[in-house]
């Protein structure tokens, strides 16, 4: 399944890029699996995703939980807790 | 109708709450909000980040729950990015209703689920070359979760 990744953020900045997009591995099938898979990726994602405590994540525009599905997701968006207002 | 803007250029207050009473007799309130970028520890300036494809439908569903809760609200929500300088204003929140209580308690409620709920990242320079991102607030969170229905904002 192909992707849309998009980071904002300190996440942006750690990972080195504002998006790219990917083919998840069969089993990448939740936010949490998927987070996992991309801190394997390069050292910046490692950081960036270190303490999950500090990321967000919105799939298709909507927040996500760790548990929610993945299934038909085209646009993953991570990011820290927002500071807006 | 409470409607929501997300725009680079400043904002006018007066001249946003004037157009929603204009020709008005049947509000009793009016209530104007205004954040502004506040000179700290030798800020110089703030930059607001945000997510272009969700941050209106996140502010619109954020006016849309106020408008459900009180439906005599009317008003609207403005809120900058880009780079701005102390003093600048960041957000707007205008809201006229037929007695005070609700417009005052709509204008918070927005502000506070502007504040947890609207992707929007604040990056801080200083005077020394220095920049760092806004840790978000724990009392923010808090502040938002006592209008007691937390699960409805989250879309």
């Amino acid at each position: 399944m192909l992707v849309q990744l998009l980071y904002f953020a300190w996440v942006r900045e750690m990972v080195g890029a504002d998006a790219e997009t990917l083919a998840l591995p069969d089993g990448v099938a939740t936010v949490a699996a998927l987070l996992d898979w991309l801190a394997t990726r390069s050292g910046g994602h490692a950081a960036a995703l270190k303490d999950r405590s500090r990321i967000r994540v919105a799939v298709d525009q909507r927040f996500a939980t760790p548990e929610t599905p993945l299934a038909g997701a085209s646009e993953i968006a991570i990011f820290p807790p927002v500071t807006g207002g | 109708m409470i409607a929501a803007r997300l725009q680079a250029e400043p904002f006018e207050a007066a001249a946003e709450q004037a157009a929603l009473l204009a020709g008005r007799s049947d509000l009793g309130a009016a209530v104007s909000f205004t954040g502004l970028v506040r000179a700290d520890d030798g800020l110089v300036a703030l930059t607001l980040e945000h997510y272009p494809a969700m941050t209106l439908t996140q502010m619109q569903a954020i006016a849309d729950q106020a408008s459900a809760r009180w439906p005599g609200v009317e008003g609207s929500i403005i809120h900058r990015h880009g780079r701005l300088l102390p003093g600048e204003a960041i957000v707007l929140v205008t809201t006229a209703s037929p007695h005070r209580a609700d417009a005052f308690a709509a204008a918070q409620y927005l502000m506070d689920w502007l504040k947890t709920k609207a992707p929007f990242w604040k990056r801080e320079e200083r005077a020394d070359g220095s920049a760092r991102w806004v840790e978000a607030k724990a009392s923010d969170d808090a502040a938002a979760g006592r209008w007691d229905q937390p699960g409805r904002v989250v879309m």
